[in-house]
């Protein structure tokens, strides 16, 4: 296939971009998927949204911004699904409620165009800047960098939280490290994806590994994969159909969840455990 | 004195809200022994199990354990001396974690941030396995395993823990009687072959088990009553205990519990 669209500089920041957001959000995905954290993600998700457009609103950069409220967000979440005072559906959704609606307000009250401010809706993969590259390269580096280095107690308490901090591992500190680099990954990923449609990157791409492997590494080998391929085909998909890059990006990697599901090993194990529990 | 403790609770009180689970519950147990905890439910038992390695915050009172004050700034390090066995727990199929790793968890309190497993561990663990009985589910996935089967690789999991003090959360409710046997079995060897101080909470008083030097009685957040098997298993203090009439059978061997 010839692509001469390849040779633009803005093509290429974009393949960079997808492929550091790409994997990062997997990554991070996989931390989501695994623990059941799938609300709390959307919910920080939209909380980087509402600090980015604070940000536009104030006239400072919309990326601390995102940080500052995703950061927030986790700091407040955890807490709340943790000690039980409320049902943590109920207070997570009453937190994910308000960060939509100081998002709107934040944009309601701006003055003049809000085209900056509608870009974080949908992301502009293909007009990526430098300053939005250096970040998201740090960020994959760290998210990558915690990932190895701390994979055994990161295993452990994806995987068996109660039993990590019954052997004395720091298992809070681990579980609040792992809602903070999510905040963090979002936050760096919220120009190029978009504060709508990030979250399917993180949680689709995880998902679909999640659905083939019992192997961690491989989980996070396969997520990560399955990200860059997400990216990379939307970028392709919206340069050959025309259509909106955030969105194809959704859509590439909502339909390889879709045929790992229909392709997974572990349906059997559902299927065997529908028969016993029918019978 | 305090060296042949392993566990000095003195005047503990724990809330959960409004709810008091622990009422001024003073117990010491001494290193060795082996004491079974019983008692209906919201009696505190599994409370009494959380103060001990930590977990559980004190409204009031103190505790030690192995001879160290447990406090918000100790806990993390008690734990590692302190194994845990909770309830047979509903654990997701799809787990991406196999039984060999599950076990390989019990170290890595010992091994510490950034250090990886070595072979060493990996043959500790194989050796744990064999001992349980699960070398040939090793590579399994932990969410394939039956309840009883999960209960051993916990069991195996403490053992690589190398704890000095073995506590166990009702580890047989939900399994069937062979299972019962075997994990009660292998919880008494385990007991008797590492040296254990260790605090077994159980619902059913038939797998009370025969090596328990003491038995706590608890009701409605306090230590109703303690003493030898022999002497507090009886069908008077049982029936007041639980508020429903209990008889109790005994024979040479074993008393069993009617309801």
């Amino acid at each position: 296939m010839d692509l001469p669209i390849l040779e633009y500089s803005f093509m290429q920041n974009a393949l960079l971009a997808g492929f550091l957001g790409g994997v990062a959000c997997s990554i991070v995905g996989v931390f989501v998927v695994t623990m059941r954290l799938s609300f709390i993600g959307v919910c920080i998700a939209h909380a980087a949204f509402a600090g980015a457009l604070l940000g536009i609103w104030l006239g400072f950069n919309p990326l601390a911004g995102a940080l500052l409220f995703s950061l927030l967000a986790a700091a407040v979440i955890g807490p709340l699904a943790d000690r039980g005072e409320l049902n943590p559906d109920t207070s997570i959704g009453i937190i994910f409620s308000l960060m939509l609606g100081l998002a709107f307000l934040f944009m309601g009250l701006m003055p003049g165009a809000r085209t900056e401010a509608l870009n974080l809706f949908w992301g502009s993969i293909l007009t990526v800047g430098k300053e939005d590259l250096v970040f998201l390269s740090i960020v994959a580096a760290i998210v990558i960098g915690v990932a190895i280095a701390f994979y055994k107690e990161i295993q452990a308490v994806i995987c068996h939280r109660e039993v990590a901090l019954a052997v004395g591992i720091p298992a809070t500190i681990i579980f609040y490290g792992l809602l903070f680099l999510t905040g963090a990954t979002i936050t760096a990923s919220l120009r190029s994806i978009g504060g709508l449609l990030i979250y399917s990157l993180i949680l689709n791409p995880a998902a679909a590994a999640y659905q083939l492997t019992y192997s961690l590494k491989r989980l996070f080998l396969l997520a990560a994969v399955f990200g860059l391929i997400s990216c990379w085909g939307g970028l392709i998909a919206s340069y050959l159909l025309d259509i909106p890059s955030g969105a194809s990006i959704v859509v590439v990697s909502a339909i390889i969840f879709g045929l790992a599901t229909l392709f997974s090993p572990k349906r059997k194990v559902k299927q065997w455990q529908q028969t016993l529990s029918a019978s | 004195m305090m060296d042949s403790l392993a566990i000095k609770i003195e005047d503990a009180v724990v809330s959960y809200r409004e709810d008091v689970a622990l009422c001024g519950v003073s117990l010491e147990v001494k290193k060795g022994e082996f004491v079974g905890i019983i008692g209906p439910n919201g009696a505190g038992k599994t409370t009494l199990l959380t103060i001990v390695n930590g977990l559980g915050k004190l409204l009031h009172g103190k505790i030690w354990v192995l001879g160290l004050p447990v406090n918000g700034n100790n806990g993390s390090q008690l734990r590692k001396r302190v194994g845990y066995v909770a309830q047979v727990q509903n654990i997701d199929p799809r787990l991406p974690i196999n039984v060999r790793e599950t076990v390989m968890v019990g170290c890595y309190s010992h091994l510490g941030l950034l250090h990886r497993p070595t072979q060493t561990h990996w043959k500790d663990v194989d050796r744990v396995l064999e001992m349980v009985g699960l070398t040939h589910l090793a590579d399994r996935p932990i969410g394939h395993l039956s309840g009883g089967q999960q209960q051993r690789v916990a069991i195996a999991r403490v053992l690589v823990q190398q704890p000095e003090i073995f506590l166990l959360d009702e580890p047989t409710a939900s399994l069937d009687w062979k299972a019962q046997r075997e994990i009660l079995n292998l919880v008494r060897t385990i007991h008797d072959t590492y040296h254990l101080t260790t605090l077994f909470v159980t619902h059913d008083l038939n797998t009370l088990p025969q090596a328990c030097h003491r038995v706590v009685l608890m009701k409605e957040g306090k230590i109703w009553h303690q003493g030898k098997p022999e002497l507090v298993l009886n069908s008077e203090t049982l029936s007041e205990l639980y508020a429903t009439p209990i008889s109790v059978e005994a024979d040479s061997k074993r008393r069993l519990v009617l309801f």
